[in-house]
């Protein structure tokens, strides 16, 4: 089943007819995505890749009965475009976007939070690259050709750190249910746990992959979840041993700023929790193959 | 992006923060001159650097006459001042805040935070003021009151009592308090700080309430839209090969090891570092090149990580998605060209034209040492640093 897209999902861009709307948008078109149009204020009526534009997000959920959006809105505008799709009944939304600021991230999910939760829309990132289902839709910017489709549900907060682990998995002929970056961001639409209850609940899945860096709770609060509430295994890498307290390591959320915050910590309490820990990044895909083995 | 604690307190004091009559010096003249403006016999001269914990290493001086007010600015200026927050490479001071002394009846702590776990933002205070909050956390917990508040909401007046009353403030100066809760959270929210920090928040002799100490830290996401908070920025407090590369779109982090590293995504950057310590080498830093990785883009890159003089190896690691690892190899060989390195280069590439980007590099003639692999890049980093600290120990 996969989680959040397939094939059949109807995917809008928000920020369709800009330079990198366009570009990532015509990659996900490629890819086999549901593009059914996109968003952009003051456009509306014209045609873009042989597909609708839209002045408002209502538009589009009501003439092409858009159910998942992507943004590529520039930073200023992301936290706006967010809450226009949320109000407009968008089920799915990723948002692209890196260096949104932290107080409207905050805004955002307070204004998330007004919805009862079996209409509140379900958010993904911001500054990440995306999810993709493998084989059927892609819903962010990362190579697809990688992805190769399987068992294994794969979360994580970097880009390209999922691509490696992505790439490890396929060297092992194993694949890829759904993968869901969350993004770098220290206030993000979902967390690890958030994924989690979704993979938990996918027949698809088996096993879960999550990819982990310094700074905040979430990796722990996903152990202390999948402890008490999931059937399924639950792998995990932390990224940031070598990371000096009190430095920000690129993502505006890698900082270890209190206690539990390293790397070191964070593992030390994951394998408490019976989280199968990867012992370095080149084994992620190893791991995996170890964990489903012991399925059988 | 931090300010120094006189620009906070200047902000703060818009917002109807009270805080003691003080002025800003760059020279024992200045000092002087300010000591004589604010009058009284007590001055205190402050070292303004990006750091808390300024008292412990000597940066704050107590002053009885206007000599020792020239006295100690003479020491403060120019002077490199290490506390727990600077790291051993210290803070250099080149601005002194000359202050009014203040008769301290008791010091409280106080803060407000753009808090990751509570997406919310959440009020700080204690009444062990003076000690760092992590200090109070450690030794006496349940010292420590803290409340959220709703952005949408916003900072309400009985949870500004409720903090005051918590702080053991007396009947009288409850509204006054409340009013400089209110006035932070609101700079707080207009200028996109991300904490505001008045440690100690002082009851005077006197019986008034005043912001002794600030200190602001805010959002680099959102100086797009605080243009006045960007110009507050003060480089000489920052890293210079930081500064230099975030100003050239590049994220770096200079470490203590000697192998250098240029990798694409701060995930990957970090995961690749863990490789190299677990392959038992040490990285020289953090580098994310970005997405966009163009052939300018990987030269800059190159001559950052280079100029640590104690990087004895350098590995490139890139998993192409947008980027093209042709695209890539170009860049590095270009790089290599130009620069003349003096240290082994390992390459790594992964992802999209990968084929195409191994045989630029194999076919430009460079000695570039190519892994097909993750752990096998950090492998080939570590024993080719070891073999140049080999080859340096055989030649001294």
């Amino acid at each position: 089943m996969a989680i959040f897209i397939n094939e059949t999902t109807r995917i809008i861009v928000q920020g369709f007819t800009g330079k990198i709307g366009t570009f990532h948008a015509q990659d996900m078109i490629n890819y086999g995505s549901n593009v059914v149009g996109g968003v952009t204020p003051g456009k509306g009526g014209q045609r873009h890749l042989d597909r609708p534009v839209f002045n408002t997000v209502k538009e589009a959920v009501e003439l092409a009965g858009a159910e998942a959006s992507i943004i590529f809105v520039p930073p200023a505008f992301a936290a706006d475009s967010i809450m226009e799709a949320a109000d407009a009944g968008i089920k799915y939304c990723v948002a692209i976007t890196d260096g949104i600021p932290t107080q409207d991230m905050m805004t955002v999910k307070s204004y998330l939070r007004r919805f009862p939760v079996e209409k509140r829309m379900i958010l993904t990132g911001p500054n990440c690259a995306g999810t993709i289902s493998p084989e059927r839709a892609m819903l962010g910017i990362m190579p697809g050709h990688i992805y190769m489709r399987g068992n294994v549900g794969v979360v994580g907060r970097s880009g390209t750190l999922g691509y490696e682990a992505a790439d490890q998995m396929k060297r092992l002929g194993i694949g890829i249910s759904t993968s869901v970056g969350i993004g770098g961001d220290p206030i993000n639409g979902s967390s690890h746990r958030d994924i989690f209850e979704q993979f938990e609940q996918d027949d698809e899945t088996k096993v879960i992959l999550m990819i982990g860096e310094i700074g905040g709770p979430q990796e722990v609060d996903a152990g202390i979840f999948a402890q008490a509430n999931m059937k399924k295994p639950v792998i995990a890498y932390i990224a940031g041993l070598t990371a000096p307290e009190g430095r920000r390591m690129g993502h505006a959320g890698a900082i270890i700023s209190s206690a539990g915050e390293s790397a070191a910590e964070k593992v030390a309490m994951l394998l408490d929790l019976g989280v199968t820990i990867c012992p370095t990044p080149a084994a992620m895909g190893e791991t995996v193959v170890k964990v489903l083995a012991g399925l059988k | 992006m931090d300010i120094h604690e006189y620009q906070a307190k200047e902000l703060l004091s818009g917002y109807g923060v009270k805080i003691a009559e003080g002025g800003l010096a760059y020279s024992p003249e200045d000092a002087v001159q300010r000591a004589r403006e604010i009058g009284g016999n007590i001055w205190v001269v402050k070292a303004q650097i990006h750091s808390g914990a300024r008292g412990k290493a000597g940066g704050i001086k107590v002053c009885k006459t206007h000599d020792e007010v020239e006295a100690a600015a003479e020491v403060l200026l120019g002077k490199k001042l290490v506390t727990h927050q600077t790291g051993a490479a210290g803070k250099i001071c080149n601005r002194l805040y000359i202050e009014a002394g203040t008769d301290i009846a008791k010091e409280l702590y106080f803060c407000f935070l753009v808090d990751r776990v509570s997406e919310k933002i959440v009020m700080v205070g204690s009444q062990e003021g003076g000690m760092d909050i992590e200090e109070i956390a450690a030794t006496n917990p349940d010292a420590i009151v803290k409340i959220e508040i709703e952005p949408a909401v916003g900072l309400q007046d009985f949870q500004a009592r409720e903090m005051a009353f918590a702080l053991g403030l007396d009947a009288s100066l409850i509204s006054h308090a409340v009013k400089t809760m209110k006035g932070c959270y609101r700079a707080l929210r207009d200028l996109d700080a991300n904490m505001i920090e008045i440690n100690p928040l002082t009851i005077t002799g006197s019986g008034e309430l005043i912001a002794l100490d600030a200190k602001m830290g805010f959002d680099e996401n959102a100086l797009f839209r605080r243009q006045k908070i960007a110009e507050l920025r003060d480089k000489t407090q920052e890293d210079p090969r930081e500064t230099a590369a975030a100003d050239r779109g590049l994220s770096y982090v200079g470490l203590d090891g000697d192998i250098g590293c240029m990798i694409n995504g701060a995930g990957l950057a970090m995961a690749t570092m863990d490789m190299i310590k677990l392959a038992g080498g040490e990285p020289a830093n953090f580098l994310d090149v970005g997405g966009g990785a163009s052939a300018e883009r990987t030269e800059k890159a190159f001559r950052l990580v280079l100029a640590d003089t104690n990087v004895k190896a350098m590995l490139v690691n890139i998993f192409a998605g947008i980027n093209r690892c042709d695209w890539i190899a170009e860049g590095v060989v270009q790089a290599v060209r130009k620069i003349d390195m003096k240290v082994p280069l390992i390459v790594r590439l992964s992802g999209t034209n990968v084929e195409e980007g191994r045989r630029i590099i194999a076919e430009s003639g460079l000695p570039i040492i190519t892994a097909e692999t993750l752990a096998e890049a950090a492998e080939k980093a570590v024993a080719a640093r070891n073999q140049v600290v080999a080859n340096q120990a055989a030649g001294a």
